[in-house]
């Protein structure tokens, strides 16, 4: 019997919501007693900042060039490498449950696989996972979710916020209190609610194994993404009108948009609302009417769903310890990219490499059957560096395939093993505007560079200090005296990318 | 903008002429359009269904068998301006390009139909060259 593997996430979160990563508004006790027990990861990022491209690089353990997954709307290849295959021709037992989003929603010809399981009645086998739920982020749509609350609580569906409006693009209408995008109220039950979907459907199956079974599941929360509708009956938890505005805030305006404008173009375009250069954020939204009391709403109601996120957590550590599992499991969380959520006055998600959106939450707790001694870890890592990590936790030989390294354990074990740099890509083209973004962080810098696009010539970047900068306010890419650090950091970041997949798999759909 | 305008194409080793007797039917969509499982043509409406089993009202604008060319537009609600184009060049060398435009507001949709068009169009080629 080996150990067995409970790899949770959630979604859109930001490192600092978790009270172990200096949080202050949302409570988390579980994911904060899962730190101190285990390893605490400080500077983690994302492979890429946008769902699909980061989720194809958890399951496949390689960057989203090789994954060929550049941007959301491509789908991974149903026989792309999983780790989760790897795993179960191995004898896991293994599962996911909730969101898995490797192939597009937006699928009115039904032609993706993850939309018709749900459809057809289909739990598995899929991509590695004997048992395959689905759930996203509203009451609509083709997953396991949206069937279960339209088959037993249909008078719920119509609760949820919205996603897309009328034209189909990511809806901008605003609620709560204050009017802030995505923000609704949500009267639906809080065990109707996704959250505690996906840990109820995680315990069934968790229920379902054989005592001496090893497993791995992959338990995938929808939230904290926006929309920010958490169940009504929650928000009592936290008074908007009491969340202090975040750090990355700048409350006044003219120091706003100079920061703004020190940043490449399209930053201030975005903000100004003259170009919405991806589909994930609202079209018609735009970030310059966005108002402090809105960024606190936003704030508060994201604390709501991770709070609940972190409760439902805990009842599936309950499960696992009434099972007699509790020594032998290893728990590992983390998300698949940030949320800017206030950051220079903007929210939701784009080409934006800073660390609202890079720097993500990342535990592991070990199987205490380990004998493991907690430990923080300031070295960069990566999701790339998951699939490794499982299987070097199951005992199986990391795949030629992977391109990342299991994770370290502690600074000397990331300096023995070289983990020096982590990266990050973007690409999008949408409705002939494109961008594409390559960044390196490494030795306490973050450096990014724009190759030739809808609002950039190729010669733009950012580089930011990340111990006397850590919001990422001063743009030191133009400063004569970093000419030399650039350079270096540049000749690094090109000598570690993979090449882009060719050919370039094609746009399926919006997201 | 709002509109959204997607093109695909494809060469296949096959004549033009033989490319449009299935390309050019509206009532054949089904039988090289993946995701397209059924099509019901009365006159110039045609209804096709979805695999999602959605059934899509489409009225057809242009079928010209000298130019090669068909013209159609979803007449669903949720569109407000639709065309779908399919044009089959000849090309010489008993070879053919088939182009599948698709021009759509809201754009978001263009999207989801063009990756469509797409695929239907891998089908075509598969189909015309293995026959």
């Amino acid at each position: 019997m080996g150990r067995k593997i409970l790899f949770i996430t959630s979604d859109q979160q930001r490192y600092d919501t978790l009270g172990c990563n200096g949080g202050t508004v949302a409570r988390t006790p579980v994911l904060d007693a899962l730190a101190a027990d285990g390893y605490r990861y400080e500077r983690a990022h994302p492979q890429s900042v946008v769902c699909m491209p980061s989720r194809s690089t958890m399951i496949t353990g390689q960057y989203p060039s090789t994954h060929g997954v550049w941007m959301n709307g491509v789908a991974l290849p149903v026989d792309a490498p999983s780790v989760a295959a790897e795993l179960h021709d191995n004898g896991y037992r293994t599962a996911l449950v909730g969101k898995p989003h490797f192939e597009p929603f937006l699928d009115p010809f039904a032609r993706f696989a993850e939309n018709r399981f749900a459809a057809n009645g289909m739990t598995g086998l899929h991509r590695g996972f004997e048992h395959f739920e689905s759930a996203t982020h509203g009451a609509l749509g083709p997953l396991h979710y949206a069937r279960w609350l339209a088959a037993n609580h249909p008078e719920a569906v119509g609760m949820f916020f919205q996603v897309l409006d009328m034209s189909l693009e990511v809806s901008a209408a605003g609620g709560g209190e204050t009017g802030a995008p995505q923000v609704h109220d949500n009267a639906v039950p809080r065990e109707w609610y996704h959250t505690d979907w996906v840990a109820d459907r995680t315990i069934s199956w968790l229920d379902s194994l054989a005592a001496d079974d090893d497993w791995f599941c992959w338990m995938s929360f929808p939230d904290p993404h926006h929309p920010w509708d958490p169940p009504a009956s929650e928000l009592g938890r936290i008074d908007w009108r009491d969340v202090p505005l975040p750090a990355g805030y700048i409350e006044d305006r003219e120091r706003r948009e100079a920061v703004l404008d020190t940043k490449p173009r399209h930053w201030r375009a975005w903000y100004d609302g003259r170009l919405v250069s991806n589909y994930e954020a609202p079209a018609s939204w735009v970030p310059a009417t966005l108002t402090a009391d809105q960024v606190r709403e936003v704030n508060a109601r994201n604390a709501v769903e991770c709070e609940l996120i972190d409760e439902a957590i805990g009842r599936v550590l309950a499960t696992i310890d009434a099972r007699g599992w509790a020594d032998d499991v290893d728990v590992i969380f983390t998300t698949d990219h940030g949320e800017l959520q206030g950051d220079f006055g903007l929210l939701f998600k784009g080409p934006y490499h800073v660390d609202g959106l890079m720097r993500i939450p990342l535990i592991w707790r070990p199987a205490p059957s380990s004998g493991s001694t907690p430990a923080s870890v300031s070295r960069p890592v990566g999701l790339v560096d998951l699939a490794p990590t499982f299987c070097t936790i199951a005992g199986v030989a990391v795949p030629d395939w992977m391109e990342g390294a299991a994770l370290p354990v502690d600074d000397a074990d990331a300096d023995r093993r070289g983990f020096e740099r982590v990266l990050t890509e973007w690409d999008s083209e949408l409705f002939g505007v494109d961008v594409h973004l390559r960044t390196i962080t490494r030795d306490g810098w973050m450096c990014s560079t724009y190759q030739p696009g809808f609002s950039h010539d190729g010669s733009e970047g950012e580089l930011y200090d990340l111990v006397d900068d850590p919001l990422q306010q001063v743009n030191r890419w133009d400063d004569p005296s970093m000419a030399s650090l650039r350079s270096n950091l540049l000749a690094d970041l090109w000598d570690h990318q993979p090449q882009m997949h060719s050919p370039l798999r094609r746009v399926e759909a919006p997201v | 903008m709002t509109l959204g305008s997607i093109r695909h194409h494809t060469v296949i080793r096959r004549p033009a002429a033989t490319v449009w007797e299935l390309a050019g039917d509206p009532t054949r969509l089904h039988e090289w359009f993946p995701g397209i499982t059924a099509c019901q043509v009365d006159g110039n409406s045609r209804v096709i269904t979805l695999g999602s089993g959605l059934p899509m009202p489409e009225e057809i604008l242009v079928k010209d068998d000298v130019h090669r060319r068909f013209q159609y537009r979803i007449t669903a609600p949720v569109f407000k301006y639709h065309r779908g184009t399919i044009d089959v060049l000849d090309t010489g060398d008993e070879c053919c390009l088939v182009v599948y435009s698709t021009d759509c507001d809201p754009r978001a949709m263009a999207l989801m139909i063009g990756s469509g068009t797409a695929g239907a169009l891998d089908e075509l080629r598969r189909q015309m060259e293995t026959s």
